[in-house]
């Protein structure tokens, strides 16, 4: 077979919900604490102990499965999923298989080149996070270890598994979905959404096909990348490992598989064991679940603007994809920006916001919201530049006195003199006493060396401490050379 | 009704380790049971459904608050065999 | 006063509040009893912690509900600090860190716990010979089993080592220990009692229940256990509260005989001893009629696909890693497993596990499973047809009196075939007791009453009135 090729890939995200208690036991929820100390016998799997369902599990869930365009069934119910594994105390997870919580989602994606990507949710089904398996001994890596160990304080974490209809067509359109969900479900609270440390997980069904064609080509489960990055690259390194194997007149293997970021390379994970048959049936230590419908109703009423919404707006506004994306970094960030470009020009308000305000705090270790530039102190500042009150070093050194005293930039500006000198009368008598002052530049400059008239500019700005406004200055100084 | 194959392969997914003779008399004894089990594959259940509960509840749930956690001194002390605040697990691959 | 460990539960509670005994007497009288060990009933005695406990309550101000009168527990239920093995060398020196939610609130009202009582191993069997411990032998002939699971609760009860004790059911674990041992015992509704703390066997089926030598005593200890338990979402709120019997006629009772449980597997003595009961009923004013369940004898093909089908799933957890002793100095993590669970499960516990797995496993859920799951649907449909025409059920208890140890143990398929009468009950879900019904060649035989769910209080008010007019001797030739 050749190419040309096309990618098909599916996300199978999952996400650690925000509740202050475990899934199915009240154990506290906890980051760094010495190992098993949140745990109980329903998280330990003591015999005898069972599970019951943490209402905030539920309602998160219903909350992020609207913000994906989900519709959430008048049933769903658990079903056990058996595998044996040390961090799998039950030797079942607890999760949901025939009857999930939301179903049929669709998600407009915005990606950077300014394409809109659809992409389908399949389902979103609550389950119950894994404990942490430690190995010790021989550097900690798995293969070598000499013994592990076992920590259940993660074990029972309330998990949301959101798994996509195969609508990804590259790396980036993966990293583009997996950003703005993360950025979707910061904006509802509903997680941490952090990769690092593990709150936000994602593995990809990876398959490639003839451009053109209809059936899917042989998939392959790429596991658990702990960052976007390791995400794009993992992807990249399996699509050209496919369409190689392809192009060799190969065949492509179903497995799992992991992504080594350090070699870039693939491993296959497939262990002598035979493959999982998981037994599926319905648990029935726990009763099904039926969301009623005017709760359901609530939670849609009550959901934010979404990222995606907030983001045409933006554009709207005359902000690229980079503006957008380093101002959704944080909820607080977006909320900053939104209170500024109330004030002023909204494009100015971005540029201010992602430059120089950031640099300036980035030294104080402050981050805008917290700082003393108030929205509407940033607001005011950008109307002096503007309206060409301030220059562009004079507004500057004002932001670096707002910074510091949270002073009104008019009050700076006042006080210092700061302010940009773009009065007529004051700039033409400015020039024609440089003109004299300077009579054989002004004679080269009538002889038409237009280089010179950035000479004069200097001159200006240097009599008046930077507060000509150079662009008059230069218009002046061709007036009166042109006589 | 069932041959040894199928009793090693469900043997492994239960974990179970059987001897030779524990094997033989296995797939012998599971064979007896399931031919006595197959007296409902006669029944028309089409239109059937199945009973998973008995009781007839729905939404039980608990309220998101916090429980007294066990102390790891505790949590750990059925353990045959602890390693730094961990349950220790044969060397695997 | 009779000897204190002659007393029923009722007649000791009687004679610790109004002083004429103590609750260490009381105590001390069940551990004397529980020292002749000819019936091998108690897998762990508590002996200490029950005399500490009796005299705090003797110091009390104001005895509870309950008073000191002592309990035997069956293994199958968690015990904070007290050894729980569920008769298995997977759980050998296991101790609990918390405590079942029915004991917690019976020592809540007063009741002692002297030890835990021997059973089939994670109650899956049907004489206690399951057990990876010991044998229980029946205190109407050592020859004989208790019947199981719940063997070693039946003997200790019958054999005046304990007033009362708690078993557990899954398909009839309760009612044929209490038949083959001439005592009452009960499996509740299910969802009566909450299964926090109970070592889960077949969670759909799994009801924790009395056994007494009196069918008010049996009353008197469920009233104690029900109710909704929010660490178990499957409990139920209780609709009224479980009343100690008083009726003495049956006027207006409307009895079914299930057709299908009388035939030609029922022994002839245990036969006998039901058309008897019968007649005592019509003697009492309650009428008696034939009904057929036609789907009984699908019941337990159905019973050993779904409870196999569940151990499987809730026996994995057993892996030598939280708990439990370890066999192995495995090299890797399936031999590990397979050697920890090879050595610590018995053969009736791995045959089990082994049809749960298969029933389960691709290619075969739909035929199996799936299947049994809607058989289950029909089983309960032919009852609430049955339950609109009569009260209660009755049948035989279990086909047979108590057999030899060492008869059935062969036989895995005969074994499980005696379970017949106790299980479709079981697999709907609905209450059902065993009362002994009289003697066939000096062995009891139990007669088993089945109501619609919740009827417990009337299906203990017909129990009581029948065992007034039968009369039986619970007094086991030689044992007092
Ligand atoms: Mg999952
Ligand atoms: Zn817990």
């Amino acid at each position: 077979m050749s190419g040309p090729w096309e990618a098909v890939i599916g996300l199978e995200i999952h996400v650690q919900l925000a509740t202050r208690t475990k899934m199915f036991c009240g154990c506290d929820l906890s980051f760094g604490d010495p190992p098993n100390t949140h745990t109980c016998p329903v998280c330990l799997a003591h015999p005898g102990a069972l599970p019951v369902v943490n209402r905030e599990a539920i309602r998160l869930g219903i909350l992020a499965g609207l913000a994906l365009g989900c519709s959430v069934p008048p049933a769903c119910e658990f079903h056990r999923k058996n595998y044996f594994y040390p961090d799998n105390p039950k030797a079942y997870q607890i999760s949901q298989y025939d009857a999930p919580l939301c179903v049929g989602g669709r998600v407009a994606v915005l990606l950077p080149d300014g394409r809109d990507l659809e992409v389908g949710i399949t389902r979103a089904h609550l389950e119950e996070d894994a404990a942490k398996l430690v190995h010790l001994g021989a550097g900690g890596r798995r293969a070598g270890a000499e013994a592990s160990g076992v920590d259940f304080n993660r074990g029972g974490t309330p998990l949301l598994e959101i798994v996509t209809e195969p609508d990804l067509r590259s790396a980036a359109d993966a990293g583009a979905f997996l950003r703005q969900l993360r950025q979707t479900l910061r904006a509802l609270g509903v997680s941490d959404v952090n990769m690092e440390e593990g709150s936000l997980r994602a593995d990809a069904n990876v398959s490639v096909r003839q451009a053109g064609e209809r059936a899917l080509g042989t998939k392959t489960e790429l596991k658990n990348m702990n960052s976007f990055r390791f995400l794009e690259r993992g992807i990249d390194a399996e699509l050209a490992r496919q369409t190689a194997l392809l192009e060799a007149g190969g065949r492509v293997v179903q497995e799992t598989l992991h992504f080594d970021p350090d070699a870039g390379e693939i491993h296959s994970l497939r262990s002598k064991e035979e493959a999982h048959d998981y037994r599926y049936f319905p648990e029935p230590d726990l009763v099904p679940l039926a969301p009623d419908q005017a709760w359901v109703e609530e939670l849609r009423a009550s959901l934010p603007e979404l990222p995606v919404a907030r983001r045409g707006r933006w554009y709207e506004l005359g902000l690229t994809y980079e503006d957008a994306e380093v101002l959704s970094e944080t909820a607080e960030l977006g909320e900053y920006f939104e209170q500024v470009a109330e004030l002023a020009e909204p494009k100015a308000a971005a540029n201010w916001i992602r430059g120089e305000l950031r640099a300036q705090l980035r030294e104080a270790g402050q981050e805008p919201w917290e700082s003393r530039v108030t929205p509407a102190l940033l607001a005011e500042l950008i109307g002096l530049r503007e309206d060409g009150t301030l220059s562009e070093p004079g507004a500057k050194e004002v932001l670096a006195e707002v910074v510091r005293t949270g002073a009104s930039p008019a009050a700076v500006v006042e006080q210092r003199g700061l302010g940009q000198i773009s009065d007529d009368g004051e700039l033409t008598a400015l020039v024609e006493r440089l003109l004299a002052d300077n009579p054989d530049q002004a004679e080269q400059l009538r002889g038409g060396k237009d280089k010179l008239v950035g000479y004069f500019v200097g001159q200006a700005m240097k009599a008046t401490g930077g507060r000509a406004d150079p662009a008059r200055v230069g218009q002046l100084v061709r007036e009166k050379a042109a006589g | 009704m069932i041959d040894d194959a199928t009793v090693r392969h469900v043997a492994r997914l239960a974990r179970l380790r059987l001897g030779p003779e524990e094997e033989a008399r296995m797939r012998e004894e599971l064979s007896g049971i399931l031919e006595h089990v197959e007296r409902i594959q006669a029944l028309d259940l089409d239109e059937v459904p199945p009973t998973t509960h008995v009781v007839e509840l729905l939404n039980v749930v608990r309220e998101d608050e916090p429980r007294e956690c066990l102390s790891q001194e505790e949590a750990l002390r059925e353990a045959p065999e602890v390693i730094e605040g961990m349950f220790a697990v044969v060397k695997f691959e | 006063m009779s000897a204190l460990h002659e007393l029923t539960a009722e007649q000791g509670v009687a004679a610790l509040h109004a002083g004429e005994a103590s609750a260490a007497e009381m105590v001390d009288a069940a551990l004397a009893r529980v020292e002749d060990d000819r019936w091998g009933s108690f897998l762990a005695v508590d002996a200490e912690g029950a005399r500490g406990r009796a005299r705090e309550i003797d110091a009390l101000a104001e005895r509870p509900p309950l008073a000191g009168v002592p309990i035997a527990i069956k293994d199958a239920l968690s015990t904070r600090d007290l050894t729980t093995t569920a008769g298995s060398r997977i759980l050998e020196g296991f101790r609990p860190v918390y405590t079942a939610t029915c004991v917690e609130r019976l020592e809540r009202a007063g009741a002692v716990v002297i030890g835990k009582t021997n059973m089939d191993e994670f109650a899956m069997g049907s004489s206690t010979e399951n057990s990876a411990y010991q044998l229980t032998r029946n205190p109407w002939d050592g020859g004989r089993v208790p019947g199981g699971s719940s063997g070693g609760s039946a003997a200790a009860v019958a054999a005046y080592q304990a007033p009362w004790a708690l078993g557990s059911d899954t398909g009839g674990s309760i009612r044929q220990p209490a038949a083959l041992c001439g005592i009452v015992g009960m499996k509740p509704t299910y969802g009566a009692v909450s299964r926090s703390g109970l070592i889960a066997f077949a969670s759909s089926l799994d009801q924790v229940g009395p056994f007494a030598r009196t069918v008010r005593d049996a009353a008197l200890l469920l009233s104690h256990i029900v109710g909704r338990d929010e660490l178990d979402s499957t409990s139920l709120d209780w609709p009224e509260p479980i009343a100690v019997p008083e009726a003495t006629d049956l006027e207006g009772v409307r009895v079914g005989v299930v057709d299908e449980l009388m035939g030609d597997g029922v022994e002839p003595g245990v036969r006998a001893a039901v058309d008897a009961a019968l007649a005592r009923i019509e003697g009492l004013g309650g009428s008696v009629e034939r009904v057929s369940l036609a789907t009984t004898e699908h019941g337990v093909a159905t019973y050993y696909l779904i409870a196999p089908a569940e151990c499987s799933s809730n026996l994995a957890r057993f892996d030598g890693i939280r708990y439990g002793p370890r066999f192995d100095d495995a090299r890797d993590l399936l031999e590990h497993y397979e050697v920890t669970r090879g050595e610590g499960f018995g053969p009736e516990v791995k045959r089990r596990v082994m049809l749960g797995t298969f029933a389960l496993a691709s290619g075969y859920y739909d035929a199996y499973y799936l299947r049994a799951q809607k058989v289950r649907t029909l089983i309960r449909r032919d009852f609430d047809a049955a339950f609109e025409r009569v009260d209660v059920l009755v049948s035989p208890t279990s086909p047979t009196t108590a057999f030899r140890i060492g008869e059935r143990v062969q036989d895995p398929l005969a074994m499980y075939l005696s379970d017949v009468c106790t299980i479709p009950s079981s697999l709907a879900g609905l209450p059902s007791l065993s009362i002994p019904c009289g003697l066939s060649d000096g062995l009891p035989v139990g007669l088993q009453l089945a109501g619609a769910a919740f009827s417990e209080n009337r299906l203990l008010s017909v129990a009581h009135a029948l065992e007034a007019a039968i009369g039986f001797d619970p007094r086991p030739p030689g044992v007092l």
